[in-house]
């Protein structure tokens, strides 16, 4: 009777830990420096001020899978997401992401300007909250590509020049574009292009004249030790990621921001939270988001700030000491030629094409 | 014996009931005790283990979203001839219209379209972007409504979009194993898909291929291993098996990631060729991110699976056996194939099973080395898994690598016999 009785308070114990207290929240983020410069920029400040815990959870490549799992469970155990804009857009439709009312939700900027203003065409979603601008582009080894390092990015696609392994993202996304893009077709057209099967194919067989020199990553972690370790000669990635191998660990390695692809990252609230969990995001989120914050959060990480108004707060990076603007996607030298990434022509099409390049791959 | 013919009826126990009904209660009460030992780990394996691959497993036919997003239109499909050639009448479009108006206030509606888009490309983006329109309508007073929805997408005014919402209308489908073995459900019946998307059966193919290329290599490198360890003293083999319990123990991640660094064109291996002057410095071996990548680093991640149970086997074969054998003038050759191998074919058999097994639903170490010709049909699972979130064929596929598992335990006990695996 006695051991009936423990195993009861036991599992009465490990019940109530099991559920969520009233002052702890679970953030997703990507995990590696970004996470640590969230930690630093939001959560630290954040928990400081309101005295709430929050829990780390580093799943947000497989955010969109793992909440319609939580939404059929009935049972959602994250606050606040960290997602691209496309899996967003993508959320929001499906109604597992709550609408956010940028005007009342969000803190306005310091000179009074809205919020909605403030982040401008970078609300692509109802449901999103963009926190930086980053961006996918490639970088190459200095020592390794011979007297004329590449200037442009079809130096991808030149195999007489740059001879040697280059790394590509294992999905359609951006490299059919750059696909296109070297195979003649201009910069405008390359979606209307790229909705035709015809162009589609087009894409495939441009970039099927360099499959057997590349080396497909699927973690943004990839590229940066395949530069490192010389395994490839140039590989596409995030900037953020190629700014640490260059600057924090000095490695022989240069920015091609040639075509560089902008894309968004930033914050939902997962759709049917309880009221108390509700109102707990959205205080973390009018926190996060102020201009100050944001801008904060570029001392840590290579990342352009989402709101106007915080470009002109960032400052240097913590512990290195240089400044980071010349570093951001965002800096006018570095965005000579970018390519803007359309995520409505993704979220439309992206089952369709996904299964022809991985097809493809296969082959 | 007179007593026994005289008092002719069942023989009965001390309390008077008969003898057999009380020994069954007994047993009964026996039986039930070691049940109720037994129970909580069976309950655990049921909740936990076997409801939800159940439930998983359930998905690969399960198909009740267009009832359920679109139970008007359905049921106004009915009446309609798909293969007419026509487009349905006012009625299925105005149920239609209701229906989404529903969808699009509850966001149902690219649930729908993502899960008809793996049946007819484009299906998702068409009602992704006729649910914006579509919802601002209202149902009551806005018909009649077939000229209006076809206005809002062409794709509507199309008896194709019809045909394919009236195929993939019924709660339960074969559509999610026909794809799963590169075919697709049409209103015209079962069909091959396009060729450039036809890839899965090759996958199963190579998954299976590339198994049984790792089990032959894990026997012909454990069998010398575990021979030596079964003949050496006891202390010299017992330092010879932490060398292979070792790495056993060890982290796969790690190691998997230990053999990038060994494989790769820059890595240890090509290295020590290089330097040794085997390989010229431009013509490095490409042993990573391909088939030979996979192999390697699987044959040495199964391999203690291989070695331990033939390890336990040759263990007992007692010595004295190739001993008679050599006093009857058997040479060296005869005495292995004759008396020593036939009685480690447990051992091989235990451990060719449980590499196999191992080896066909293998995820990480192909994901890691074995670039895009290297991986498994378990790596393509956990593609639709989280990725592509076409949870229907990934449940089909596991159900169909799960078949293919137990044909293949069936088989072997056809041939080999299953009494035959002995672990130790």
């Amino acid at each position: 009777m006695k051991a009936t009785k423990t195993l009861l308070t036991t599992a009465a114990v490990a019940i109530a830990a099991g559920g969520v207290s009233a002052e702890e929240m679970t953030i997703v983020s990507w995990g590696g420096a970004y996470s640590k410069s969230q930690l630093k920029a939001y959560h630290e400040p954040y928990s400081e001020k309101t005295g709430v815990t929050i829990l780390n959870d580093d799943s947000s490549a497989e955010a969109v899978a793992k909440l319609r799992a939580m939404n059929e469970a009935g049972n959602i155990t994250w606050d606040v997401v960290d997602v691209v804009a496309a899996d967003a857009i993508r959320l929001c439709d499906e109604g597992l992401a709550m609408e956010i009312d940028p005007d009342t939700m969000l803190a306005p900027a310091p000179d009074g300007t809205s919020a909605a203003d403030d982040f401008g065409d970078l609300l692509v979603s109802d449901c999103f909250i963009p926190q930086i601008v980053y961006s996918t582009t490639f970088g190459y080894r200095t020592d390794l590509v011979g007297d004329t390092p590449p200037t442009e990015i079809c130096a991808v696609f030149d195999l007489e020049n740059y001879p040697g392994k280059r790394s590509l993202e294992k999905r359609p996304i951006n490299n059919m574009e750059w696909a296109l893009l070297c195979d003649g077709v201009a910069k405008d057209d390359v979606y209307d292009v790229l909705a035709t099967p015809e162009g589609q194919d087009q894409a495939l067989a441009k970039l099927d004249t360099i499959k057997d020199s590349v080396v497909w990553w699927s973690a943004g972690a990839d590229t940066p030790q395949l530069l490192a370790d010389g395994e490839v000669i140039m590989g596409s990635t995030y900037n953020g990621r190629l700014f640490s191998v260059i600057e924090e660990q000095k490695q022989p390695v240069a920015m091609l921001w040639d075509a560089q692809v902008f894309d968004l990252d930033g914050w939902i609230i997962p759709a049917g939270l309880s009221e108390e969990r509700q109102q707990r995001a959205l205080d973390y989120i009018m926190f996060a988001t102020d201009t100050q914050r944001l801008a904060d959060q570029a001392k840590y990480i290579s990342y352009g700030p989402a709101r106007a108004s915080s470009a002109p707060l960032v400052g240097q990076h913590a512990e290195l000491g240089i400044d980071m603007a010349p570093h951001m996607p965002t800096d006018p030298e570095n965005a000579k030629n970018t390519f803007l990434y359309n995520y409505e022509f993704w979220a439309d099409y992206r089952d369709d094409i996904d299964a022809k390049f991985q097809a493809w791959l296969a082959q | 014996m007179t007593d026994a013919t005289q008092n002719a009826g069942p023989m009965l126990a001390a309390d008077g009931t008969p003898l057999k009904q009380s020994l069954a209660r007994s047993l009964r009460r026996q039986k039930l005790r070691a049940l109720m030992l037994v129970a909580p780990l069976l309950l655990f394996v049921l909740f936990s283990f076997i409801v939800p691959i159940a439930s998983m497993l359930f998905r690969s036919v399960e198909n009740g979203i267009v009832q359920e997003t679109l139970p008007l239109t359905v049921e106004a499909l009915q009446s309609w001839e798909e293969n007419s050639g026509e487009l349905p009448d006012e009625a299925v479009y105005d149920a239609f219209v209701q229906d989404m108006v529903v969808a699009v206030d509850n966001k149902t509606h690219t649930r729908l379209g993502s899960r008809l888009n793996y049946e007819e490309t484009g299906m998702s983006s068409m009602f992704r972007r006729s649910g914006r329109k579509m919802g601002k309508l209202d149902p009551e007073t806005d018909g009649p409504f077939k000229d209006q929805v076809i206005e809002i997408h062409e794709g509507w005014g199309d008896p194709q979009t019809w045909a394919v919402i009236k195929t993939h209308s019924p709660a339960v489908t074969n559509g999610y194993f026909l794809n799963a073995v590169d075919m697709r459900r049409t209103p015209e019946g079962a069909q091959a898909q396009p060729e450039d998307k036809q890839i899965l059966i090759k996958l199963f193919g190579r998954t299976l291929f590339m198994s049984l290329v790792i089990t032959a290599s894990c026997i012909l490198l454990a069998y010398p291993v575990s021979y030596l360890l079964a003949t050496l003293p006891m202390r010299v083999s017992n330092l010879l098996m932490i060398l292979v319990l070792l790495p056993f123990w060890t982290s796969l991640l790690v190691r998997t990631s230990a053999w990038k660094v060994m494989l790769q064109q820059q890595g240890v291996i090509n290295e020590t060729l290089v330097w040794l002057g085997l390989v010229a410095d431009d013509a490095r071996l490409v042993i990573i991110n391909n088939q030979i990548g996979t192999i390697i680093a699987m044959t040495h991640i199964l391999l203690p699976f291989m070695i331990l149970p033939m390890y336990s086997v040759m263990q007992t074969i007692p010595e004295s056996y190739t001993r008679a054998a050599k006093s009857m003038g058997a040479t060296n050759w005869t005495t292995f194939w004759r008396i020593y191998f036939p009685q480690s074919i447990p051992g091989i058999g235990a451990g060719s099973i449980l590499v196999f097994i191992l080896a066909i639903g293998y995820y990480i170490t192909p994901e890691i080395v074995g670039g895009t010709k290297g991986v498994f049909i378990s790596n393509r699972i956990a593609y639709h898994i989280s990725s592509s979130l076409n949870w229907g064929l990934a449940a089909a596929l596991g159900t169909i690598l799960l078949a293919v598992v137990l044909l293949l335990y069936w088989c072997y006990d056809k041939i080999v016999g299953i009494d035959n695996v002995k672990l130790g």
